[in-house]
């Protein structure tokens, strides 16, 4: 038996020794991709109860359950309607390959949902292979151009990314190739800065303002979506709605990122759970529940997010890091053209890391081909490949997402409301605003 | 240019649009819409009373002269049009201009051009704050003077100024290239002052004679990116 001692202090525990002493040996902090790796209260926190003698469940997967979607219907001539209530997020061309934005747009046209562009503009090859393609307007407006507005069927009015909100974004050089490049009018190989506030607008009414701008351009017909970093929740989203959005979307703080400092990743926003919450509160004092469509986003994993997210009051959410694991992110294979799985644990190694914990996609080295410019390994992932599975990925999210409305007596998903929940935690009732499990009481907004 | 000197010669008619009994919305869509249709090559707007976002998004070779003083994105995403406003204008004149022209007879608000990616921006007077920001290829010639920030994160294209620059000027600047006859207030990160080339001397003076000014190239000094801020540097301290 060792007679070593190994009492590990709470605050400086391995990890943070560990940390110190990278900062001292080499002045830099760390930059990362994916998202927040810390607890934090999430939609796992919450349980559904579904019906019993008090409610009526329908029948498990045979009766039907409405998941169709209608995004933009407050001033847009044409609103878009999706099949379903979940969508692609917006992820940059240049953070992901060409590749992987035309499995991304086939995937989505199969499924009836919608995808959107990224930091860096719209490709071709996405633009042909989505039916329902959002177009994001960025602070960066690298490679924004009008005819590409003109081709979108929807606005985002990007103004936060919940990974990393008030940051602005950077692509490192490794992944400048020259198409990139020259998307961005940038120089091949340089660090891409995206700013972090618009260059034509400052505050909210310069935003309405702005909105009005892209109605103009697009003769008032398709979506403007306002999208948001989540902080400061319901005043944000009161101001995105002051300013004329049709759809807000609320991106929070387990949201992902291509890359960014991982002190923003892990301290900066609040969390989905928060963020939704808010999100709706603040719809419901404008009195614009329904008539302003929420989007949320940051973290939706499965069916059962999808779920609560529709049940705590959101139309719709929007996926990014998911979509990025369902395409072959942190597999230990990637699928060649004879179908056969290829093993890459060697190029995990070689950065340093291995299947499962990779968030190395800020260096362009992506084993698996999804989150890299590099022409080699953006070949290892083939778009019929990834589009059928994000499609399957989908395709089981919204199984589930029934399964659940079903059990709660729905026949249409967005008819479950926030009476279907109950929270686990204090800390996730109070948030929610939700009663804690076998109790009224919601922390902060009832008594005991 | 040859397209719209066609079209005059081939007797094209004007259309007016008085935005005291018009919608900003109603003209647009026509200016979108019905242009070409209408074989129109000249079109005037008269009492803008400062509206925002007119002849926003316009995609035609046609010639638009605006009466007096526009507000807010006035020309903005302008592609292939002449675009004349006789009066000020205010914040993000031409922003994300991809092509034609657009010249402000009087003084520009915040941010003017901003984005643009192609086309020319002639200001004749002073722009304010962030002209030029995030600028992407457009040609901007101011005839006055600039406000601070100007120019910042620019991109590609050209920026000149007549007058004097304020603070931070160049800041954070890529591969755009400016040009001040008057006082430099500071100079933002990474942006230096270069020796003018024979290539700088032509581009200035064509720019300059489109412009319609009569200053002279050598009047000027350069200013362009130092590129150190290219890739990220830790030993910066964060001082750039």
């Amino acid at each position: 038996m060792s007679n070593l001692s190994k009492e590990e202090s709470f605050l400086f525990g391995h990890d943070t020794i560990q940390y110190i002493q990278h900062a001292a040996a080499t002045g830099l902090y760390d930059i990362r991709g994916l998202g927040a790796k810390r607890h934090l209260p999430s939609f796992d926190d919450l349980l559904f109860l579904a019906g019993s003698a008090s409610r009526y469940p329908l029948e498990g997967y045979r009766e039907k359950c409405t998941t169709t979607t209608v995004l933009g219907t407050r001033f847009a001539k044409k609103p878009i309607e999706l099949k379903i209530p979940i969508t692609i997020a917006g992820m940059s061309f240049g953070s992901l390959s060409a590749n992987v934005k035309e499995a991304l747009g086939a995937a989505a046209t199969e499924l009836g949902t919608s995808t959107t562009t990224g930091d860096g503009g719209m490709t071709p090859e996405e633009r042909a292979s989505s039916k329902t393609l959002v177009y994001q307007c960025l602070p960066s407006r690298y490679g924004f151009n009008p005819d590409d507005v003109r081709r979108a069927d929807a606005i985002e009015l990007v103004i936060g990314q919940g990974a990393k909100p008030g940051g602005g974004g950077m692509l490192l050089g490794q992944k400048i190739t020259a198409r990139v490049a020259k998307m961005r009018t940038l120089p091949a190989g340089v660090d891409q800065r995206s700013a972090c506030r618009h260059p034509d607008w400052t505050g909210p009414d310069d935003l309405t303002i702005k909105v009005q701008e892209l109605r103009e351009l697009t003769d008032w017909q398709i979506p403007i979506y306002i999208k948001i970093g989540a902080t400061r929740v319901f005043n944000d989203v009161k101001l995105a709605v002051h300013a004329g959005a049709d759809v807000v979307v609320v991106d929070g703080m387990q949201g992902g990122t291509a890359a960014t400092q991982k002190v923003f990743i892990e301290h900066v926003g609040v969390p989905t759970l928060v963020a939704v919450q808010q999100a709706v509160a603040a719809l419901e004092e404008m009195n614009m529940k329904d008539k302003v469509q929420l989007i949320v986003s940051g973290g939706i994993r499965s069916g059962a997010d999808v779920a609560k997210a529709l049940a705590l009051g959101a139309d719709a959410v929007s996926i990014g890091q998911g979509v990025l694991f369902a395409l072959g992110c942190n597999s230990s294979t990637w699928v060649n053209h004879e179908g056969q799985h290829v093993n890459a644990s060697e190029e995990y190694a070689k950065l340093g890391t291995m299947p499962g914990f990779c968030h190395h996609c800020h260096t362009g080295k992506c084993p698996v081909g999804v989150t890299t410019q590099d022409e080699i390994l953006e070949q290892r992932l083939i778009p019929e490949v990834g589009a059928r599975r994000v499609k399957n990925y989908f395709k089981t999210l919204n199984m589930e997402l029934t399964t659940i409305a079903r059990a709660c007596g729905k026949s249409n998903v967005h008819h479950l409301e926030r009476e279907d929940l109950v929270a686990l935690t204090v800390e996730s009732a109070a948030m929610a605003r939700l009663p804690l499990a076998g109790t009224n009481w919601i922390p902060g907004y009832t008594a005991i | 240019m040859d397209n719209l000197a066609r079209k005059k010669e081939s007797g094209d008619k004007t259309i007016l649009f008085d935005l005291s009994q018009t919608t900003v919305r109603e003209m647009n869509q026509f200016l979108h819409h019905d242009l070409e249709k209408e074989k129109l090559g000249s079109v005037k707007i008269t009492h803008p009373d400062g509206a925002h976002n007119i002849a926003v998004g316009l995609d035609a070779p046609v010639n638009v002269d605006i009466e007096g003083h526009a507000g807010y994105f006035c020309a903005g995403m302008n592609k292939q049009a002449h675009v004349t406003i006789h009066g000020n204008v205010g914040w993000s004149v031409a922003e994300n201009i991809m092509s034609g022209l657009v010249r402000v007879k009087g003084f520009a608000s915040e941010s003017a051009a901003a984005s643009g990616h192609g086309g020319t921006v002639i200001i004749e007077r002073d722009a304010s704050l962030r002209c030029g920001i995030s600028m992407k290829g457009v040609d901007i010639v101011v005839g006055g003077s600039v406000g601070n920030f100007s120019a910042f994160m620019a991109q590609a294209g050209h920026l000149v100024i007549c007058g004097d620059a304020g603070d931070g000027l160049g800041d954070s600047i890529y591969e755009a290239v400016i040009y001040v006859r008057g006082k430099i207030k500071s100079l933002g990160a990474d942006a230096q002052i270069e020796s003018m080339t024979d290539d700088d001397h032509r581009i200035l003076k064509d720019l300059l004679a489109r412009a319609g000014f009569g200053y002279e190239p050598k009047e000027f000094k350069k200013v362009a990116s130092a590129r150190g801020l290219y890739h990220w540097n830790a030993d910066a301290n964060q001082e750039y």
